[in-house]
């Protein structure tokens, strides 16, 4: 192992130390609030002050006792089909926007404005709206995530197409491409490595906002169950919640990062 | 045999400058080019030679006068003018084999897929890429990068081949190379060539003649200069054939002591 290997291994480690160290002293200040071994008890189950034997939220994440009572594991299931419905339909429609915007100079003058000024819109600004509109759990919670994660996906396939080379267009020209063809032949492939910049940070957003559109709508999911478990004065698990919420948000993005290297031609084939 | 194969009549163009009179770049162009002749145009930066290719190859339109191909007037571009561009322009997400496939298959569209192969195949041979056809441009020199850049726009079988500065991006070596290249192909498959270069030796090992375009603004063609030598023609040889050294001289006199440009 090269020094470099066990530095990686070795500051993190210590830096996570530091954490736990740092919990405990909340924990001392601020009272009731769980201790790092009791959250660890809460996640993995043990034995309590109390003497009892408890199951942990993580080691039996698939129970389901009623509606209303399900192990973390079918909440982050609820959770990530939101974000997936969300995700693909900012897709479907981001990309062809996107590519509209950055072809065609009329079309980014319409439409940038309006990009930039929805852009920044908190989502739990859009909730409210949606949920009017929609009545529904899980149709609020999409369009929530469709109409904010949507804008990094469209700004980046516009500045993927704005960055074909004029040359490239040159090539297409002389061999007298369709529109069709431009896209698909030239721009698109162009494009690529930029699409996949937009749909990792629209993903990353759209993990973000499904904790706060939850909290607000209730019914199931992670966010719900962060809540919940905050009404039900468990403060561990919201904890537990929080770093759940961080390693799947953590683990999207690498496996987001895969795939766009997969598709990136800047990335392959080189010696 | 026509004659009249592609012709350039008072060829003019403007550009338009806000708030000044309009920049004439070249203008009062006039040249006749027979069918399978090699030309270069030679000239020194900013005397609109590239300007000039670029309306031939319908990627700049021309303010004044008309181009015509086979007595038809050319109009945008199209494959029967192909170009090598200077930076070669192959799309680096294809294999070598893929860039010319992709033209080839635009081109022909009713070749089948074994015709388009052999197609393909031969065009990459005729460069000598036979081994380096599935690689990606990035994975492969500079000169074999611009060999493709030719392989396709030969391999969609052009009535005009357009080289804007085709090697001017390479070393010396690899572009003696690559004319030679060029030298042997045209032995082989006759084609009509234009040639825009600023290397006196290029332009006449190449050429049949050399036109020789005087300083912009309003830019026009000076002289031409036929070359008078047998084909094919040997480097080494020519360095010391009487012909070849008056066709240098005349160039360098043109472009040293008539038009001489100090920048």
């Amino acid at each position: 192992m090269n020094s470099e290997t066990v530095k990686k291994i070795v500051l993190p480690l210590l830096v996570f130390m530091i954490i736990i160290q740092f919990w405990y002293e909340i924990s001392n200040i601020v009272s009731g609030f769980p201790t790092p071994s009791e959250t660890y008890k809460a996640a993995f189950g043990g034995i309590n002050e109390d003497g009892e034997t408890i199951k942990g939220v993580l080691s039996d994440p698939f129970y389901v006792n009623n509606q209303d009572d399900k192990g973390i594991f079918w909440q982050i299931i609820a959770s990530l089909k939101r974000v997936f419905a969300g995700f693909v339909l900012a897709i479907l429609v981001g990309i062809p926007v996107g590519l509209f915007v950055g072809m065609s100079k009329n079309a980014q003058y319409a439409l940038n404005p309006f990009i930039q000024i929805f852009k920044p819109v908190s989502p739990l600004a859009w909730l409210p709206l949606l949920l009017f509109i929609f009545q529904d759990i899980n149709m609020t919670a999409i369009s929530t995530i469709f109409i904010t994660s949507i804008w990094p996906i469209i700004i980046n396939t516009a500045l993927g197409v704005r960055s074909v080379s004029q040359d490239y267009m040159n090539v297409a020209k002389v061999l007298q491409f369709s529109p069709l063809e431009k896209i698909v032949q030239i721009i698109l492939p162009v494009s690529v490595p930029y699409i996949f910049t937009g749909m990792r940070l629209s993903l990353g957003i759209a993990w973000l906002v499904i904790v706060a559109a939850e909290m607000l709508t209730g019914g199931i999911g992670i966010g719900f169950w962060i809540w919940d478990e905050y009404n039900n004065l468990n403060y561990h698990n919201i904890i537990i919640g929080i770093i759940v919420v961080g390693l799947i948000g953590f683990f999207l993005d690498i496996i987001m990062g895969k795939i766009a290297d997969y598709f990136d031609y800047t990335k392959k084939g080189r010696a | 045999m026509n004659e009249k194969f592609l012709s350039l009549d008072n060829i003019e163009k403007r550009f338009k400058i806000q708030g000044h009179e309009d920049y004439i770049a070249v203008t009062n162009v006039n040249l006749e080019i027979k069918k399978n002749e090699i030309i270069s145009i030679i000239g020194h930066s900013g005397c609109g030679k590239s300007t000039l290719l670029n309306m031939i190859s319908g990627l700049d339109a021309q303010s004044e006068g008309h181009i015509l191909l086979e007595n038809k007037e050319v109009k945008g571009p199209g494959p029967e003018r192909a170009v090598v561009f200077q930076n070669h322009s192959l799309l680096p997400w294809l294999s070598v084999y893929q860039n010319i496939e992709m033209a080839v298959k635009k081109v022909m569209p009713s070749l089948s897929s074994a015709e388009l192969r052999e197609r393909v195949e031969k065009f990459v041979s005729m460069v000598n890429l036979d081994h380096a056809k599935d690689k990606l441009p990035g994975e492969i020199s500079g000169g074999m990068k611009q060999r493709v850049g030719i392989a396709r726009a030969l391999s969609i079988k052009p009535k005009v081949l357009l080289m804007d500065e085709p090697f001017g991006a390479l070393d010396s070596l690899t572009r003696a190379n690559l004319q030679e290249h060029l030298m042997r192909i045209q032995q082989s498959v006759k084609n009509t060539v234009i040639i825009i270069t600023h290397d006196i030796d290029e332009a006449v090992l190449l050429s049949d003649r050399v036109i020789m375009m005087t300083n912009g603004p309003e830019a026009t063609i000076g002289e031409i200069l036929e070359v008078n030598l047998e084909r094919p023609r040997n480097r080494v040889e020519l360095q010391s054939d009487p012909e070849y050294i008056r066709c240098r001289e005349a160039i360098l006199s043109f472009l040293y002591e008539k038009f001489a440009k100090d920048d």
